[in-house]
């Protein structure tokens, strides 16, 4: 299969198109997971736990961890539905089967779910911003500049989400990547505490993982500063996502292209 | 004749070791109905997916309208509508909304989609249920919805795989209806189908495939003047025992095969066989005219094939 059949057209937009108006039906409880959850988070972990922590990082605790939240409700938020929403269309639904019947074409299905994955991700930091500025954990002229971040992490996160899927045999085969790789970015890449301290070796391995680059690049945004090396966080960033899709187009056409 | 207007020729399809198609050629005039009847696992849904350009294949070709297959890539799909095996309507969406987004993936313009919609929803009687959800519908509605989802391009080449699998006589004889329509509209429609009703009520031809290869090809009543000698008896014994064990049968009739529990006799004049069985009250019979499938069951034997399509 020629690589220039992996440039997604127009018809990914039409895959977009249609997995918002699902989403647009369950926008009630879709929307209450999507606030409840980080004001649950904020309140445990920012007042209850930061009450003894006190400051970090140089910023309140509730400050420090509201960039950490957003930051990793993107990854869970885009690899969700880059696994199991997306897995149930393919096998359960045959959605992709009946838009391969039309003029769509593989790389316009995956690259209308990833680019799905991140305006779900999207949607779920935006309530989180929303949320933690009542708390006034976000401050700033930057969150703007957050945004496009925000949409950059979760195409990295869902295409990466997309490629486990396409290799996946039934929705089990899922605890294997939450427990590898999923929990692992959510508790040891700065969500809690700045990776600093943590032991080298472990430093190392959390720079390789894009959720430690969503991070850096998100709190110093939500805190009111430009990031550190910016560019080389949104590269690595950009490369998670480039490598995710080559990749997830060849595995996603071996399969349903047989 | 037209000019073939679907052309396959020496279409060749492997799955690891296993050989799937093994050399299909078949054409098809515009605006024709063709059946392709077989098996499970005889090869009929791998071409129909071929033909979709969404199998790769190894060897042969396929031309539509005189190009090849190869040289029209996904813009082939602009101009077919497919009726999958499985249903695969959007569980989530209205009836009216699973049309709407499935126009969208052709690219088609909205208003057109949405005139589009409601003509489709009328000609397939669904027009009371727009905005109800999938599940609110029959089984058979739910086929006439996939098939109207099918022809919101406005196809001209319709593929349908197993059809009306599954259905109740009422909604078969409603959805053939409006195929029969289709086809006097000037739609090329491909379909195939393991019930030999179906085919020969649909059909201008038959194609009858197995193993990979199409065994004998013409019209329904074509096919079963070549194969089928006369009419048809069909006999059995009361008790289940086997029927005629002496084989008496054969001075009388030049064809026989026995199924199971049953003996079935073709020939022009089966009078004499009757003289002889037709009172016995051990024996239970029925006369009835040759079908397509007694020419179906001669062709592909009569051993019990599982599903592996």
């Amino acid at each position: 299969m020629p690589i220039r059949d992996a440039l997604p057209g127009a018809g990914a937009l039409a895959v977009l198109q249609r997995n918002f108006g699902v989403w647009r039906k369950l926008l009630v409880p879709s929307l209450l997971g999507n606030f409840g959850d980080p004001l649950l988070y904020l309140l445990a972990l920012g007042y209850g736990l930061g009450h003894f922590v006190g400051q970090m990082d140089g910023m309140p605790y509730i400050t420090f961890i509201a960039s950490g939240i957003v930051a990793s409700s993107v990854m869970n938020t885009a690899s969700f539905e880059g696994l199991y929403s997306a897995f149930t269309r393919m096998s359960a639904q045959h959605t992709y089967a009946a838009m391969l019947a039309t003029p769509l074409r593989v790389s316009d299905i995956l690259a209308g779910e990833v680019a799905w994955c991140a305006v779900k991700g999207l949607i779920s930091a935006v309530a989180i911003l929303i949320v933690a500025s009542f708390f006034g954990a976000i401050q700033g002229p930057w969150v703007i500049l957050a945004l496009p971040v925000i949409l950059l992490a979760g195409l990295s996160f869902g295409g990466v989400a997309l490629v486990i899927t396409a290799l996946a045999r039934s929705y089990d085969f899922f605890m294997y990547y939450f427990t590898l790789a999923v929990t692992p970015m959510f508790l040891f890449c700065g969500v809690f505490y700045p990776l600093q301290s943590l032991p080298p070796f472990a430093q190392d391995i959390a720079e390789v993982l894009p959720l430690t680059h969503a991070v850096a690049l998100l709190r110093p945004l939500l805190t009111g500063h430009l990031p550190h090396e910016a560019l080389y966080h949104t590269g690595v960033l950009l490369l998670y996502t480039l490598a995710a899709y080559v990749l997830g187009w060849r595995l996603l056409s071996r399969r349903l292209l047989r | 004749m037209n000019p073939a207007f679907l052309e396959l020729r020496a279409l060749h399809k492997r799955y690891g070791g296993r050989e799937v198609l093994r050399g299909v050629d078949l054409a098809v005039a515009a605006g024709e109905c063709f059946a392709l009847v077989g098996p499970n696992g005889a090869g009929k849904s791998t071409t129909v997916r071929a033909i979709q350009g969404l199998t790769p294949t190894d060897g042969g070709e396929i031309r539509i309208g005189g190009r090849t297959l190869a040289e029209m890539g996904r813009t082939a799909r602009a101009d077919m509508g497919v009726v999958p095996q499985t249903d695969n309507l959007d569980p989530d969406f209205t009836v009216q909304e699973n049309l709407w987004t499935y126009g969208r993936y052709f690219g088609l313009p909205k208003a057109l989609i949405r005139q589009r919609s409601a003509e489709l929803l009328e000609f397939m009687a669904l027009s009371g249920y727009a905005t109800q959800p999938i599940h609110a519908l029959s089984g058979g509605m739910q086929r006439r919805l996939t098939i109207a989802r099918a022809l919101i391009n406005a196809p001209k080449l319709l593929l349908l795989d197993e059809p009306t699998t599954g259905l109740d006589p009422q909604a078969r004889h409603l959805i053939w209806q409006r195929l029969r329509e289709l086809r006097r509209q000037g739609t090329t429609l491909l379909l195939t189908t393991h019930y030999m009703d179906e085919a020969e009520r649909l059909a201008d031809r038959v194609g009858i495939i197995d193993h990979g290869r199409i065994l004998a090809e013409d019209s329904p009543r074509g096919l079963i003047a070549t194969h089928i000698p006369g009419g048809v008896v069909e006999l059995r014994r009361v008790d289940g025992e086997l029927p005629d064990p002496q084989d008496l049968h054969r001075q009388w009739v030049s064809l026989s095969e026995r199924v199971g529990d049953t003996l079935i006799c073709y020939g022009s004049d089966l009078s004499p066989l009757l003289a002889h069985f037709g009172d016995d009250p051990a024996y239970r019979w029925i006369q009835r005219p040759a079908s397509l499938e007694d020419v179906f069951l001669r062709l592909t034997g009569r051993d019990l094939r599982e599903e592996t399509e």
